[in-house]
C-alpha cells in the first residue's frame, strides 16, 4: 500500500518535472510546475516531514507559483498568441545532463548508505520550532534579514521611476 | 518496501530534468523554473536523508532554509526578468547581450 502510494506520487512528480522541462508552451510549463510542487509535498509527507510539506504548499504553490504565473502573463503581449518557449542547443545540453546524471547515479547506487530503518512518524513541528530557536537561532535571524533584503530589492527593481530629473528622462 | 534509494532516484531524475531545463531554455522564466526543479530535488534529498538517519531535525531545517531562499530567489529573479522585459521588450536570454564583451 505504501509502495503503491509512493510510486503514484513519484510518477506525478517526475511526469510534472518532464512537463516543465519539455513543454513547448511556457504557460503549460508553469502549470506543470504546480504538479511538481504538489508531488514533492506528497513525497515530504511520505518522509514524515509534515511541517516541511505544509511549508512547501504554502510557499511554493501559494507564493512562487503565483509569482511565476504573474511573470509569464506580464512578459508577453496579449495579442501575441505564441508564447516563446523554444529550446536551443538541446544536444550539448543532453550530453552535459547525461554526464552529470551518470556521476550522480553512480554516487547513489555505488555508495552503501548506512540507512537505519525509520521510526514511527511523529509530528515534527514542536522539534523544528525548538531547533530553530536554539541551535539554529543565528541562521534563523540571518534568514529574516535575507528576506527583508529580498523584499526591498524586489520593490526597488520593479518600481517605476517617478522623478524624471533623477535618472535620465525615463518616467 | 520503499527505501532511501527510491527517493534518491526520484530526486536524481528531477534534478537532471531541471538541469536540462536550465541549459536549454532561452526564456528567462523557463530558466528560473529549472532552478526551482533543482532546488526541489535537493529538498527531497535532504528530507530522505533526514528520514533514514538518526531522526534529528537538521535535514528538515535545512529544507526549510532552502524553501526560504527559493522564495527570495524567485522574487528577485522575476523582478529582474520584468526589468529586462521593460528594457528589451523580450525575455529571450539571447536578446539581452548588451553586457557581452
Amino acid at each position: 500500500m505504501s509502495a503503491l502510494v509512493f510510486y503514484l506520487i513519484a510518477g506525478v512528480t517526475v511526469a510534472s518535472a518532464a512537463g516543465v522541462a519539455f513543454s513547448r508552451n511556457i504557460l503549460y510549463s508553469a502549470f506543470a510546475l504546480m504538479g511538481l510542487f504538489m508531488g514533492a509535498a506528497g513525497l515530504f509527507v511520505m518522509l514524515a516531514a509534515d511541517f516541511v510539506a505544509v511549508v512547501q504548499v504554502l510557499v511554493y504553490v501559494g507564493g512562487i507559483l503565483v509569482l511565476t504565473l504573474f511573470a509569464v502573463m506580464l512578459t508577453h503581449r496579449i495579442s501575441d498568441v505564441r508564447v516563446s518557449n523554444r529550446s536551443v542547443g538541446s544536444l550539448p545540453a543532453l550530453f552535459i545532463v547525461a554526464a552529470i546524471g551518470a556521476v550522480m547515479a553512480k554516487a547513489v547506487f555505488a555508495t552503501s548508505w548506512h540507512a537505519i530503518s525509520p521510526r514511527v512518524a511523529q509530528p515534527t513541528t514542536y522539534g523544528i520550532g525548538n531547533a530553530l530557536l536554539t541551535g539554529y537561532l543565528l541562521p534563523f535571524e540571518v534568514a529574516s534579514v535575507v528576506l527583508l533584503a529580498a523584499l526591498i530589492g524586489a520593490v526597488m527593481l520593479s518600481r517605476k521611476e517617478l522623478k524624471p530629473d533623477e535618472r535620465g528622462s525615463k518616467g | 518496501m520503499i527505501g532511501l534509494d527510491h527517493y534518491l532516484v526520484v530526486s536524481l531524475i528531477v534534478f537532471a530534468l531541471g538541469l536540462f531545463c536550465v541549459l536549454t531554455r532561452r526564456n528567462a522564466i523557463g530558466v528560473l523554473m529549472g532552478v526551482e526543479l533543482m532546488l526541489n530535488a535537493a529538498n527531497i534529498n535532504y528530507l530522505a536523508f533526514a528520514r533514514y538517519s538518526s531522526g534529528a531535525y537538521d535535514g528538515q531545517i535545512f529544507a526549510i532554509f532552502v524553501i526560504m531562499l527559493a522564495a527570495a530567489e524567485a522574487a528577485i529573479g522575476l523582478a529582474i526578468v520584468l526589468g529586462i522585459y521593460q528594457t528589451f521588450q523580450s525575455i529571450d536570454l539571447e536578446a539581452t547581450e548588451t553586457l557581452r564583451g
